[in-house]
């Protein structure tokens, strides 16, 4: 059997890209409908010399990774809902500390223990503004496992080139489900590494100034350079400081780093757009249906087209805008109250022609839910 | 080496109040770790959050200020991802056994290679006063103003329960047990403990009538006694100092490299 391809869930496709991504440590909590990542990696890692711990709960596995990023490597989480809510503080000392990690959250029902072995994408907010205070976060979705293996990969990617941390956003269905996955050869897919710094030991190395580029080289913790890491508002020295100057640079460092390259970190996919009548616009497992949908009615010499945002976080407003200007309806399809479909209104030009298709009660929304919300939305009756 | 050459000086002053008891436990360690002719950059220092935690910031090892509570958690991941790293944390009581208590038993019980120092002041100084899990029953807190009906743990007990295999305690009156007990703690393979009894004259000292700093420091000195003392037995009330615990138990991170030697050879 060829082993580069492979019949899994999407879970272990997430696995498979982070090794492939060169995944160094792994710190996490079992817990449904995530718990194959971590099962995966407690086999998979120390083979490659790699390291996989239980931790005592979803906050210690969070610091447990920082930690271990800090130090030079390549670290993920794995969790889902009730996990992803404990994690949020961590997750803001990473976003403040700039730290590398990826954080995949295998969405299910919310909120509290919700619907623990059912569909949703109720922590799309969450992801944006879950932990406290002003800043940017990237987060990034996928609908099939070969854009699971691609997204875990780009996960991994944009978390070294912002120094940041990188959400993945996963949901039950592509999670659990099972299709064909092809692994692609060594150096097929580019791998970022981590940038270093070119200060030699002994010289003044200040871990918080940023390059030209906006890009922060970094220094293995416990290696030539001994510097301070802290969640408090700091100097380039990483040292705590209360002077205003320095707090509107570093929130303003945090925020822009992210937004002001928002087109670089777009990831999307396009069908059907160019005279597309009808736009919807989906992520995750919900675009399947939404995919299939398109490709079936324009068997049928329907104008439907689908926009599949990959990148969530920080929003793409002005393709969305740019889809969507010549479009009759906008069709927002997601399996919330419409966490997406608010953004997606504000960055159109004329909201009211945004709808929700959208189901929230744990079942996996199908072509023909999103047919009767059109035929609703057409003044046809279901 | 000299004390100071350990300090980051251009970080002075502290931040800590006159007669904080932080000052000494900062003291006794930078000695513990001369004494050991360790190199500060072996060092990894990570501390959470409290007045207690910014003993960090002074340090001129590799510092990480988390967040509170977490500590040990960051110092697994530290440890795990480079054990030949000398992981010291520094943590309030508190930090550590409040809001960071869970942390602190699973760290205990998986025996990594750690030195954690509890500076036991029994209060939330940072914020201003209220009692911790260690205040202990019938004293007096910003948020026990009719006294506190909370009763407080034994961190050796507590410690030795999780399965640390170094628990040591004495107080900032017994400033040379301070930096033996942590010279102790960091040649120890294993999870350590030093639970370090100091005063917080602002708040504890304050809302207890406990006098001044040297007041409080005369506390500890009138109020504990050698581990077995025949003190001890005579009074019962008094507070043991010594090492509760010294043994040796597989790491953990060398029991990791065993499941990394057993997988690659399932592999090969
Ligand atoms: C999650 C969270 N809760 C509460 C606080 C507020 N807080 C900061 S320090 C502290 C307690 C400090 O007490 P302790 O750990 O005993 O150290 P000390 O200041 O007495 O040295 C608290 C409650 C916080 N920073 N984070
Ligand atoms: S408040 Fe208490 S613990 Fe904090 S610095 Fe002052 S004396 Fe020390």
């Amino acid at each position: 059997m060829n082993e580069k391809v492979r019949f899994v869930q999407g879970n272990e496709a997430c696995v498979e890209a982070a090794i492939y991504a060169g995944l160094d440590f792994f710190a996490g909590y079992p817990i449904t409908p995530s718990t194959e990542i971590a099962e995966h990696l407690s086999s998979r890692l120390p083979g490659k010399g790699g390291t996989f711990i239980q931790m005592e709960d979803e906050i210690a596995s969070m610091c447990a990774i920082i930690g271990a990023s800090l130090t030079g490597n390549k670290v993920m989480t794995a969790t889902s809902g009730p996990g992803f809510s404990l994690m949020q503080e961590s997750l803001g000392y990473a976003i403040m500390a700039e730290i590398p990690c990826v954080i995949v959250n295998v969405q299910r029902g919310g909120p509290s223990t919700g619907l623990p072995t059912s569909v949703s994408q109720g922590d799309v907010g969450q992801a944006l503004w879950g932990t406290h205070g002003d800043h940017a976060i990237i987060a990034l979705s996928a609908s099939n496992h070969q854009d699971v293996f691609a997204m875990t990969i780009e996960a991994f990617n944009l978390a070294e080139t912002y120094r940041t941390p990188v959400i993945l956003l996963l949901d039950e269905v592509v999670g659990h489900m099972r299709e064909k996955l092809i692994i692609p050869e060594d150096g097929e897919i580019p791998l970022v590494q981590r940038l270093r710094t070119s200060v030699k030991g002994g010289v003044d190395y200040h871990p918080y100034l940023p390059r030209e580029d906006g890009r922060l080289p970094m220094s293995d913790f416990g290696g030539e350079h001994r510097y301070n890491v802290t969640g408090l508002i700091h100097d380039m020295w990483g040292f705590p400081s209360g002077n205003p100057a320095v707090a509107h640079g570093l929130l303003r460092h945090l925020v822009d780093k992210i937004w002001n390259n928002v087109h670089q970190i777009a990831r999307y996919k396009e069908y059907y757009l160019d005279d597309a009548s009808t736009v919807l616009i989906s992520y995750g497992s919900s675009a399947r249906s939404a995919l299939h949908l398109v490709q079936n009615r324009r068997q049928r010499g329907e104008r439907l087209g689908l926009l599949e945002l990959q990148t969530l976080w920080p929003f793409p407003a002005s393709i969305v805008r740019d889809r969507c200007a010549s479009a009759k309806h906008v069709v927002v399809v997601e399996m919330n109250m419409g966490q997406i479909f608010k953004a997606v209104k504000m960055a159109v030009n004329d909201p009211g022609k945004v709808f929700l298709a959208n189901r929230i009660d744990g079942v996996f929304i199908t072509p023909t839910d999103i047919r009767n919300i059109l035929r609703l939305i057409r003044g046809k009756g279901v | 080496m000299s004390i100071k050459n350990y300090l980051r000086e251009r970080f002075f002053p502290h931040m800590w109040c006159p007669g904080c008891g932080h000052g000494i436990i900062l003291n006794g360690l930078l000695r513990a770790v001369d004494s050991l002719g360790m190199q500060k950059s072996e060092i990894v220092m990570v501390s959470g959050i409290g007045c207690s935690s910014r003993i960090s910031g002074y340090v001129d090892f590799h510092t990480l200020h988390t967040i509170h509570g977490r500590a040990l958690a960051f110092a697994t991941g530290v440890k795990m991802s480079k054990p030949k790293l000398n992981l010291i944390v520094t943590m309030g009581d508190g930090d550590a056994l409040s809001i960071g208590g869970n942390h602190f038993i699973h760290a205990a019980r998986r025996n990594i290679d750690i030195t954690a120092i509890v500076m036991n002041n029994r209060i939330y100084g940072m914020t201003g006063g209220q009692f911790s899990p260690l205040s202990g029953y019938g004293t007096k807190a910003t948020t026990a103003p009719y006294t506190n009906i909370d009763h407080d743990f034994d961190v050796a007990e507590l410690s030795k329960a999780s399965g640390a295999t170094f628990v040591a305690r004495t107080s900032v009156y017994h400033a040379q047990q301070v930096s033996k007990l942590i010279k102790e703690a960091i040649l120890h393979k294993g999870f350590s403990v030093v639970e370090i009894m100091s005063q917080c004259p602002t708040y504890f000292g304050r809302k207890n009538k406990m006098g001044d700093a040297v007041d409080m420091m005369n506390y500890y000195k009138d109020h504990t006694t050698t581990i077995g003392s025949k003190a001890k037995k005579e009074n019962p009330d008094l507070i043991e100092r010594g090492i509760f615990v010294q043994k040796e138990l597989p790491e953990y991170c060398s029991e990791y490299e065993k499941i990394i030697g057993k997988a690659m050879k399932g592999r090969s």
